[in-house]
Order: C-alpha cells, then sequence, then structure tokens
C-alpha cells in the first residue's frame, strides 16, 4: 500500500470512525432497551426489571462514555484530516453536523446524569421521562449522522458554486434517496445487535446457573426481540440494495465482483476478484441469483465493473468480502432467532444448552457487521467522498504525511488500550452481575441503602457498589 | 441582516459557556495533583460527575457550528492546529474515560493519574491553540500555508500556562462552591494563589500581542480608543481583586461567579484584539462565511434548540445542588 497522506488520512479516520461506531451501536439499541424495561418496572413493580435496568445501565453508562470521548474526536477530524472536504461540503454537512448536537449530544448529556444518578434525587416518573429522552437523544444522533452521510453517497438539493456547495433545498438535501434506507438498515442493526448482547449475556448467566431469575427475563427478551428484528433487518437491507443499484451501480458491481454488465446475474458465493485483470479468480456462482437478489427478476440487469474507468472503480476486494461478511452474519443471526422459537415451541427454550452457547456466540457477532456493512457503504463510494461530485484525492488536508502517521499510531496504540479497558470492566460488571441486595428505590428501606464511602485507597474493601 | 456577525456571535457564545463550564470540571483535574488525600479526590470527582458530560457538548458545538458557519475558518485553521488539537483530543479521552473507569476499577489510582494529566494537558493545549490563533495563522489560497510547529510560540506557552491556572482557579471557586470543611478551605488558598498566577499569565499575553502585532496595538492604542477600551482591563483587574478578596473572606458562591466574569473580560480583551477576524489575520468572518442557506438552516436550529437547552441544563444543574461529599453518586 502506498503510505501517502492521503492513504494515512483515510486509514486514520476509517479507523477512529469504525472504532466509534461501537459504541452508538450498543447504546443506541441500549437506549431503547433500558426505556423497556424501566417501563415494564414501572408498570408491573417487578424487581426483576428494576434489576435489568441497574445492570444495563452500567454498561449503557460505559458505553456512552467511550462514544462521547471518540466521537469529539471525530467532530474536528473533519477538519485536521480532510479540510478541502471540510471547506467544500461545510455549508451543507455543517448544518447537519450542528443539529446532531443540538438536538441529541445535548440532551443525552443533560439527562444522563439524571438517569445514571438520580434514583434518588428524582420522583419515579421523571426519572423514567430522562431515560426516554437519552435514548430519544441517541437515535436522533443517528438520524442526522445517517441524514449528513447518506448526503455524501447520494447527494442532492446543493449546487457546486465556486469551489463549494451552496445548499438549495434543505428537505432535498437530508432527505435524500438513500437516507430512508441506511437510517432503517442502522437502527435495525444496533437493536439486532443489542437483542442478542442481551440474549448472550442472559445465556451465560443460565449456563452458569446464576441470577437466574433476571437471566430468563433476558434471555427471553433478547432473542423474542431478535425473532422480529432478523427478518425486519433482512428486508431493509433487501430494499436498501434495490436503492444502491439505481443510485451506486458501481458499488454494487463491487459487492457482486461483477465485471461486465449481465442480464441474469450470477450470485457469486465465493471469490477472489482480480482487480488487475478484470476478473474473478476461484469463483464459485449460483447462476441468475444475483439478479433475482438485486432487480427481484431472473433476468435482470446489473451494471459491471467495467462500465467505470479503472481509476473510477471502488477497491473490489474489501467492497465484496465485507459485505458477504456482514450478510453472513444477517443469516446466522436469522437462524438462531428461529432456532429460539422453534425451542420455544418445543418448551426447551430455558434448558437447551446449544442454543445457549449460539447466544453466547451471537454477542459480539452483530458489531463485526455492522463494521463490515460500513466498510461495504464506505470504501463501496470511493473513490469518492461526495459520490460522483468530489474525489477523496482532493478532499485531504495540507498535513504532512508524518503527522498524520504520528498521530495514527498514537490512535492506535491508545485506543486498543482503551478498548482492553472497556472489555475489562464491561467483564468485571457482567461477572459481577446485578446487584440482588440492592432495593428499588422510592421505598423506605431504600433510603437507608447507601453503601460505606467510596473506597479509601485499595485493598479488599475497595469494591465499588456502583 | 448581517448573518455571519450573528454566527460568530453564536460561536462566541458556545466557546464562552464551554470555557466557564469545561473550565471548572477540567480545573477540578488541575486540582487533583495536589488533591491531599482519596476522599478529597472523591468528593471532587463527585461535585462534578452528573454534568461533566454536558459541559463537554459545548466544545463540539462551538466544532460543529464553525464547520457550518464558517467552512473555510474550520478547514484553514484545524490543520494549522493540528499537533496541539490531536493532544487536546488524546487528553480529553483519557479524562473522559476516567470518570467512569476509576469508580469501577479496583485501585482508582492510575486513572486519578490519567484524570489529572489528562484534564491539565488538554486546558494547557487549549491554551496553545488560541495564543497560535492569537500569534496569527499562515494563509495562502485560502489554505494553510505553514509548518506544523508555527503554533508554538512563547505567546502559545503563556497563553497555555493561563489557561492552566485560569481553569483551575475555576475549579478551585467551584470546589469552594460545593464542598466544606477541610476540602473547601484548602481550594481558597488554591484560589487565591491562582488569582495571582491567572494575572500573570493575562499580563504577559496583553504585552506580547501587541508588542507582536502593530494591528493589535492600534486597536488599542491609537487615538482615543484607549480611554473608550481602558474598563476592560481595569475592570478585569479589580474582578481578580474581589476573587482573591472574596476567597479569603469566606463568601461561597461569589468567588465563582466572578472568575467567571474574569473570564469573560480576558476573553473580550482577547475578541477586541483580533476583531474581525476568524482566523487571524488573514480571513475575516464575512470572507470565512457560509452561504446564507447554511447560516439560516443553521441558526433557525440554534434559536430553536438553545434556549431549551439552557432550560434542562439549569434544571439538571438544580437536581445536583447542594454539597457534595466523599459519598457520591457513584455508591448506591
Amino acid at each position: 500500500m502506498d503510505l501517502d497522506a492521503t492513504t494515512l488520512a483515510r486509514v486514520q479516520f476509517a479507523f477512529t470512525i469504525g472504532f466509534h461506531i461501537l459504541f452508538p451501536t450498543l447504546t443506541i439499541g441500549l437506549g431503547v432497551f433500558l426505556v423497556g424495561v424501566e417501563a415494564l418496572w414501572l408498570k408491573t413493580k417487578k424487581p426483576v426489571y428494576f434489576r435489568l435496568y441497574r445492570l444495563w445501565a452500567k454498561i449503557f453508562a460505559l458505553g456512552f462514555g467511550m462514544g462521547v470521548v471518540s466521537g469529539i474526536v471525530l467532530s474536528y477530524q473533519f477538519g485536521t484530516n480532510f479540510s478541502r472536504f471540510s471547506e467544500i461540503t461545510g455549508p451543507v454537512l455543517g448544518p447537519l453536523l450542528s443539529y446532531e448536537v443540538l438536538t441529541a449530544f445535548f440532551v443525552e448529556a443533560g439527562f444522563i446524569g439524571v438517569m445514571l444518578f438520580g434514583w434518588k434525587k428524582v420522583g419515579p416518573r421523571l426519572h423514567f421521562l430522562a431515560t426516554c429522552l437519552v435514548a430519544i437523544g441517541t437515535l436522533n444522533s443517528a438520524f442526522w449522522i445517517l441524514a449528513a452521510n447518506s448526503w455524501m453517497q447520494t447527494p442532492q438539493g446543493a449546487a457546486l458554486i465556486g469551489g463549494r456547495f451552496v445548499p438549495e433545498d434543505w428537505w432535498a438535501i437530508v432527505f435524500n434517496p438513500s437516507f430512508p434506507y441506511r437510517l432503517a438498515h442502522m437502527v435495525l442493526a444496533s437493536f439486532l445487535t443489542v437483542s442478542f448482547v442481551v440474549a448472550g449475556t442472559s445465556a451465560w448467566y443460565l449456563l452458569k446457573r446464576r441470577h437466574e431469575e433476571i437471566a430468563r427475563r433476558g434471555f427471553s427478551l433478547g432473542l423474542g426481540a431478535a425473532a422480529i428484528l432478523a427478518p425486519l433487518q433482512i428486508f431493509a437491507g433487501d430494499l436498501h440494495g434495490l436503492q444502491v443499484r439505481e443510485t451506486q451501480p458501481m458499488k454494487v458491481a463491487a459487492m457482486e465482483a461483477l465485471w461486465t454488465t449481465t442480464r441474469g446475474a450470477p450470485f457469486v458465493i465465493f471469490a477472489i476478484p482480480d482487480a488487475a485483470a478484470e476478473r474473478n479468480r476461484f469463483e464459485i456462482a449460483i447462476p441468475f441469483a444475483g439478479s433475482l437478489i438485486l432487480t427481484h427478476s431472473l433476468s435482470g440487469e446489473v451494471k459491471g465493473l467495467k462500465e467505470a474507468k479503472p481509476g473510477d472503480r471502488p477497491p473490489v476486494i474489501w467492497v465484496f468480502t465485507t459485505f458477504r461478511l456482514m450478510v453472513g452474519i444477517g443469516f446466522f443471526m436469522l437462524a438462531v432467532a428461529l432456532f429460539g422459537i422453534w425451542q420455544r415451541w418445543r418448551k426447551r427454550f430455558y434448558t437447551s444448552r446449544l442454543l445457549m452457547r449460539l447466544a453466547v456466540a451471537c454477542v459480539p457477532l452483530g458489531f463485526v457487521a455492522v463494521i463490515a456493512g460500513w466498510m461495504t457503504a464506505e470504501i463501496g463510494r470511493q473513490p469518492w467522498t461526495v459520490y460522483g461530485l468530489l474525489r477523496t484525492a482532493d478532499s485531504v488536508s495540507p498535513v504532512p504525511a508524518a503527522a498524520v502517521a504520528t498521530t495514527l499510531v498514537l490512535f492506535i496504540v491508545v485506543y486498543i488500550f482503551l478498548f482492553g479497558a472497556f472489555l475489562y470492566f464491561v467483564d468485571r460488571l457482567i461477572k459481577k452481575g446485578p446487584d440482588e441486595a440492592e432495593l428499588p428505590p422510592h421505598a423506605p428501606e431504600a433510603m437507608h441503602g447507601a453503601r460505606p464511602a467510596l473506597v479509601v485507597e485499595s485493598g479488599p474493601t475497595s469494591e465499588k457498589a456502583r | 441582516m448581517d448573518l455571519a456577525l450573528i454566527s460568530a456571535a453564536v460561536i462566541a457564545l458556545g466557546v464562552l459557556v464551554y470555557i466557564v463550564l469545561d473550565g471548572f470540571d477540567l480545573g477540578i483535574g488541575v486540582l487533583f495533583a495536589v488533591a491531599p488525600d482519596a476522599d478529597a479526590r472523591a468528593t471532587m470527582m463527585n461535585s462534578i460527575a452528573p454534568v461533566w458530560d454536558g459541559n463537554e457538548t459545548w466544545l463540539i458545538l462551538g466544532g460543529a457550528v464553525l464547520f457550518a458557519a464558517f467552512p473555510l475558518a474550520y478547514a484553514v485553521a484545524l490543520p494549522a492546529l493540528y499537533i496541539p488539537l490531536m493532544l487536546m483530543l488524546f487528553a480529553l479521552i483519557f479524562r473522559g474515560v476516567s470518570f467512569e473507569l476509576r469508580f469501577k476499577a479496583a485501585n482508582p489510582r492510575p486513572w486519578d493519574f490519567a484524570f489529572a494529566i489528562g484534564s491539565t494537558v488538554a486546558a494547557f493545549m487549549q491554551g496553545a491553540m488560541l495564543g497560535g490563533l492569537v500569534a496569527g495563522i499562515k494563509v495562502e489560497h485560502n489554505a494553510f500555508a505553514g509548518g506544523p510547529f508555527d503554533w508554538l510560540t512563547p505567546l502559545a506557552v503563556a497563553a497555555g500556562l493561563g489557561v492552566v491556572a485560569g481553569y483551575a482557579l475555576l475549579g478551585a471557586c467551584w470546589l469552594v462552591l460545593k464542598t466544606e470543611g477541610h476540602l473547601q478551605a484548602r481550594a481558597r488558598v488554591w484560589g487565591r494563589w491562582l488569582v495571582a498566577a491567572v494575572l500573570a499569565a493575562m499580563g504577559v499575553v496583553s504585552l506580547i500581542t501587541p508588542l507582536d502585532h502593530p494591528q493589535v496595538a492600534a486597536r488599542w492604542f491609537s487615538g482615543l480608543n484607549f480611554v473608550y477600551l481602558a474598563p476592560v482591563p481595569l475592570a478585569a483587574l479589580a474582578v481578580a481583586f474581589l476573587v482573591w478578596r472574596g476567597l479569603g473572606q469566606g463568601w461561597e458562591r461569589t468567588p465563582f461567579f466572578l472568575a467567571a466574569l474574569l473570564f469573560l473580560l480576558g476573553y473580550a480583551g482577547i475578541a477586541i484584539s483580533l476583531w474581525p477576524h476568524i482566523v487571524p489575520y488573514a480571513l475575516t468572518i464575512w470572507a470565512a462565511a457560509a452561504p446564507p442557506s447554511s447560516q439560516v438552516f443553521t441558526l433557525a436550529g440554534v434559536a430553536v434548540s438553545l434556549p431549551m437547552i439552557a432550560i434542562y441544563t439549569i434544571y439538571a444543574y438544580r437536581v445536583f445542588r447542594g454539597k457534595v461529599g466523599a459519598e457520591g453518586y457513584h455508591a448506591h
């Protein structure tokens, strides 16, 4: 790989944004899950829901903190790494990101304190309102960031005048052709990922015969949600694919590693695309299936990569591979969810150790699929930052390659360390499990429930109650 | 209607709110280095844990509105300040995760260390970036044309140290407001030293800037300007004296607001020096402004959202009002 300033800036941005997206994926889904669990707690007054809330709120807090710190980096990295891009697209993307800050970040930050620390400071309704607002904040964030990114995929509503985009129709900019599909696809991805995070964690407790009450509830809620979400996500993904074929044909050609425009295109299961030779090696394909999937017709035409000049094609092997990884994980999740329904029907839902092991295995898969899907979307857009209008090579900053390389190495070191710390603490929180002795708030006993002071130096008494 | 002026005012307001709000919680981090014991550190952390995240959001607002309303300034200034900006971001990462992790770790000391260093480096880099801006940015053909270390000047170092001292002063006044007893008494002593340090830094920056930049000297000293502008430095001196005196006299709430006022005056001084440049001394706010359609759309969102944000931010502060102790929100 040619490590010039452009490549380094791209690798750095891909790395920092790829790291960041893991945490919103967790918190968008978990925020909605917490709303549901708190609603059930308020309605039924069953302590199991309160304990589920407390356990997952701690993990939400960790993920949220990681999301905030890795997100601040991004809000400045457009300017540091892609200053030409910033100058040209700022009039369109800047306002969208400003709306994200105003309607998402402030709402989340304003109420997360109440949500995490306010159980004894505010009444139950107000606390529930805080949880709802934090969840709405995470969804608003997805709305605006997907609007901005989708505009880069399918730009409209702005004219390129005097070296910058001048917005003409904000409705058209926000509701650009790919936006509704991509928003639905990402939000469902987050919900599905979190369904399996909750189901898999609960399954782990069930396998270890720990915290069985909340584990059964979490396992049932998680796999139940997955059984609805997995087919819905595949349906949304299919709709999105139809739309991408219309607006970004070269992305689809790369996803399918299709070199020549074909009617009745095959679906390539495995291949090693060879960009220099403009063909695939070791191809295994199902005849006509590609056209069936992409056009919903056996004889539908799918554009091939050779329609574009070699310099205007995305790097095929990346797009092809990551797309297959994402789709494969989606269907595997669907299979596990269906197996869950089958076991429920056979009254073996809480005893099937195979189902539990499968659920545990699915915990990281949603995150892998999200990264893979974003790689398909973003690498598939190349060589453009704004599809068809602004090239990536014309987007970067006049910053020396050495400076970008140095900060890239720093990011990698720091983020690996942070990720390790995050996993370590999530692992500890999960192993410790819900605090079964903790009393729900707004009961007289709860007022005396406070623990001794928070740690004075280390030692056996230093386990924090949080 | 001058849209660029309104957008500049919104950014200036956002940055000012950021400086005061994140200033005191970064300042708590700076003061972590001199905190007497683990109980004091827990109390200090508890005094900011529920609000720091909202405070830091104002920094993102500043970045986003700058990108929206003045994309050219965003595109020129950020590459120029690449190194201090990246170092600030790394520092903010470490201090940000420390909030959550110190309460979950078996031994909080490494995270306390990360929190103190991260806060101090972030504060210094913010000051250094301000110094780098005041010193001027080399621009050719609407792009940054200087080297990666252009920002590193004596002025940047002075401004960096000044911001560290200033944030620590805000942090000390916040502790006077939020704590009692032993820690509060310490905070009063810290605060009085820090007032002197802030004044010294302000003095150095006020000397270097007009000496280096004739246009800044002209702004302050030509004709009768000095007569009109003299109230700013004089008020700063008076406010600094009041903070110093109030900390010694047992005032509880006033020193914090006076310290914030001191920041406002310093901020006004810099604004007077740089006006109307958004990238000194190359781009004015009008030269860097986004098209009107971008500014109107952004400002509409700001006009609707900011009052609501103000209301619920004040509400969140009220929920957690009153003195805090070492046994905090994390220890349910």
